[in-house]
């Protein structure tokens, strides 16, 4: 049986959402108080300690992003908080903004703070626009009690909080498509160089982080011992996951690194319905890779589900029993990103059309040697050439699937 | 130069003042846009942005009116064209889809008791079916969306029956 665990969590139901009275009665803004009187770069080697991989999908280390946002030598620099949120099978910063809010805010500053950042930008979704009113209200009642706008703590450090809203494109959870729909555009995806660590919103240097990335950095501060000693290996202290699909109880959990994937689904998501087999498992999200039962026994850490030809990514986790066939699911998966691509590139634009047309065409029987072939070459140059992290990633499922499951795309001579 | 395009498409007064009251609320900053345009849809009954309001809202925030409508036909949660006074969402993604039997009753009933296929608007303009991605409400499936709002745990007819009955 898996041990529960309440870390990140630890604040859920625990106070009024709509108060910073409440919040602060168990503690609220302590974390603040203790970052200001603290050297930033100590508090990026407490993250770079806790071995903290960004939560958003990318895991890339939090401390050495915060370090290097320092290091970036601009004026006004900003801090964005991604409440994109777009994978599909991932709703676990739904629950921390809905549950903790005032957590988050109190998060961003500290960012702030670290960073040099004079401003921060949550971007939410639209599909999020109920939790709208308990943000606003949240910034609001920092901002009277002096936890935002100017010489904040009587340490000289200016920061304000902006909410912008989503408009429904999964592609703006992308860094540079986001900043544009914060600018006031449409979110396509821009080239990289320039980085927008250098420059971002308004040309202004950017640090980007994840909800979940942000909201442990407070909890992190207060009490670091715990954290670090939850974990295995490589992969300390605990993760927030969502779990769906075929299960009886889906539902966001957090666990300790190292819980079994078995423990996830059968302990803490309440096992299959009616018992059914498990024909595969996605890790994280639409852009994650697949993988099958085998891999149940296999703790949840970033080494050992890498080990294994998956990542933890955005922390969904997608249960499917057998009566979706791997083609199936393959072809639901690419109608999101057929839908989801921005278009304005060759390779994402026209490879998701056509491996769409060749997954249909495996479908209904009609496929040839030829087609899987092409379909493999698509994905291969997609991987390679498209300008984002969405034409990059969106075959993850498919070469993984013909990895895992060869037999279901071998034609052999029959059909050829 | 966007003053004169606006003349040529009047509002009426009244649609004019909360249009202002939403620019209000986003504190008339152009960036905010996204946002704008998801609560001016809101204004209107059947929850999309006409022709005159983008005119309008481009001259208000001073941006070119093409960037209103690049928004309009870029967000999928943005409409240019008339949807219904409840437009109704259902999800296509793997975590919803996968529950098929739910999932499946869902659609056709709401497709009998609506008489409409997805794409389609009901005679009276009251519901329209879309088929949407993920929206975050995975662990709530069979689910449906309307107006920003998540109905769950629609898993039998009674339940669509009376939804759909309680929205007039
Ligand atoms: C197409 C695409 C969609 C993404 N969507 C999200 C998202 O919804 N939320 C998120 O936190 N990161 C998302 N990311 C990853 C972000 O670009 C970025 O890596 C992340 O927000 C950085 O924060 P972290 O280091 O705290 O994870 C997405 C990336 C791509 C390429
Ligand atoms: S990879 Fe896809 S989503 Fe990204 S810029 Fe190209 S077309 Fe747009
Ligand atoms: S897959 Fe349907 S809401 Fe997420």
């Amino acid at each position: 049986m898996s041990t529960p665990i309440k870390f990140l969590t630890q604040n859920f139901g625990a106070y009024d959402t709509s108060s910073i009275g409440s919040y602060m009665n168990i503690g609220g803004f302590s974390a603040l108080k203790k970052a200001v009187n603290m050297d930033p770069e100590a508090i990026c080697t407490l993250l770079s300690d806790a071995k903290i991989k960004g939560r958003g999908g990318a895991e890339y280390p939090l401390g050495r992003k915060w370090s290097q946002a320092r290091a970036v030598r601009g004026e006004n620099k900003v801090i964005i908080c991604n409440a994109d949120e777009g994978e599909t099978t991932t709703f676990k910063d739904r629950e921390l903004i809905k549950n903790d809010p005032f957590n988050l805010i109190e998060a961003m500053i500290i960012a702030g703070f670290v960073c040099g950042a004079t401003d921060g930008y949550i971007y939410m979704r639209a599909e999020y626009a109920c939790f709208r009113p308990l943000l606003l209200n949240a910034i609001r009642q920092a901002k009277n009690y002096g936890f935002l706008g100017e010489n904040i703590l009587g340490k000289g450090f200016n920061f304000n909080i902006h909410l912008y809203s989503g408009g429904g494109a999964y592609v703006c959870g992308e860094g540079t498509a986001l900043i544009r729909s914060i600018e006031g555009k449409a979110g396509r995806p821009r080239m990289k160089p320039p980085f927008i660590k250098v420059s971002g919103v308004f040309a202004r240097p950017t640090c980007l982080n994840n909800v979940e990335s942000l909201s442990l950095v407070p909890h992190l501060l207060n009490d670091k011992d715990t954290y670090l000693n939850c974990g295995r290996g490589e992969s300390i202290g605990t993760k927030l996951i969502s779990v769906a699909g075929n299960v009886n109880k889906p539902g966001v959990f957090e666990i300790p690194f190292g819980t079994t994937v078995r423990e996830i689904i059968y302990d803490l998501a309440g096992g299959m319905q009616h018992d059914r087999g498990i024909q595969l498992i996605q890790f994280g999200g639409a852009s994650g890779k697949v993988t099958d039962a085998s891999i149940l026994d296999t703790p949840y850490t970033y080494e050992d589900l890498r080990a294994a030809g998956v990542m933890v990514g955005s922390g969904g986790i997608l249960v499917i029993d057998k009566r979706t066939s791997i083609i199936d699911f393959l072809r639901m998966n690419q109608e999101f990103f057929s839908e989801e691509s921005c278009g304005q590139c060759t390779p994402c634009r026209e490879g998701n059309l056509h491996i769409k047309i060749i997954l249909d065409k495996l479908a209904a029987g009609t496929a040839t040697p030829e087609d899987i072939r092409t379909m493999a070459t698509i994905a291969r140059v997609m991987s390679m050439s498209s300008l984002c992290g969405l034409g990059e990633t969106a075959q993850n499922s498919l070469q993984s699937a013909m990895k895992k499951f060869p037999e279901v795309f071998d034609l052999g001579g029959a059909s050829a | 130069m966007l003053t004169t395009q606006t003349k040529e498409y009047p509002l009426p007064a009244d649609l004019q003042a909360k249009i202002d009251l939403v620019l209000e609320s986003h504190d008339n900053d152009p960036t905010q846009i996204v946002g704008i345009l998801l609560d001016v849809q809101d204004l209107h009954e059947r929850h999309y942005v006409p022709e005159p309001t983008a005119y309008y809202l481009a001259d208000r925030l001073s941006i070119p009116v093409t960037n209103v409508f690049d928004c309009l036909n870029f967000y999928s949660e943005l409409s240019s064209r008339p949807r219904a006074k409840y437009p109704i969402q259902v999800c296509s993604s793997p975590a919803c889809r996968v529950n098929r039997i739910d999932t499946e009753r869902l659609l056709s009933t709401l497709q009998d008791l609506l008489d409409i296929k997805i794409g389609e608007i009901t005679y009276d303009g009251r519901f329209t079916l879309e088929r949407t991605t993920c929206y975050g409400a995975c662990d709530r499936a069979p689910a449906v969306r309307i107006n920003g709002h998540v109905y769950d745990h629609l898993d039998s007819t009674e339940k669509i029956e009376a939804l759909l009955r309680s929205l007039q």
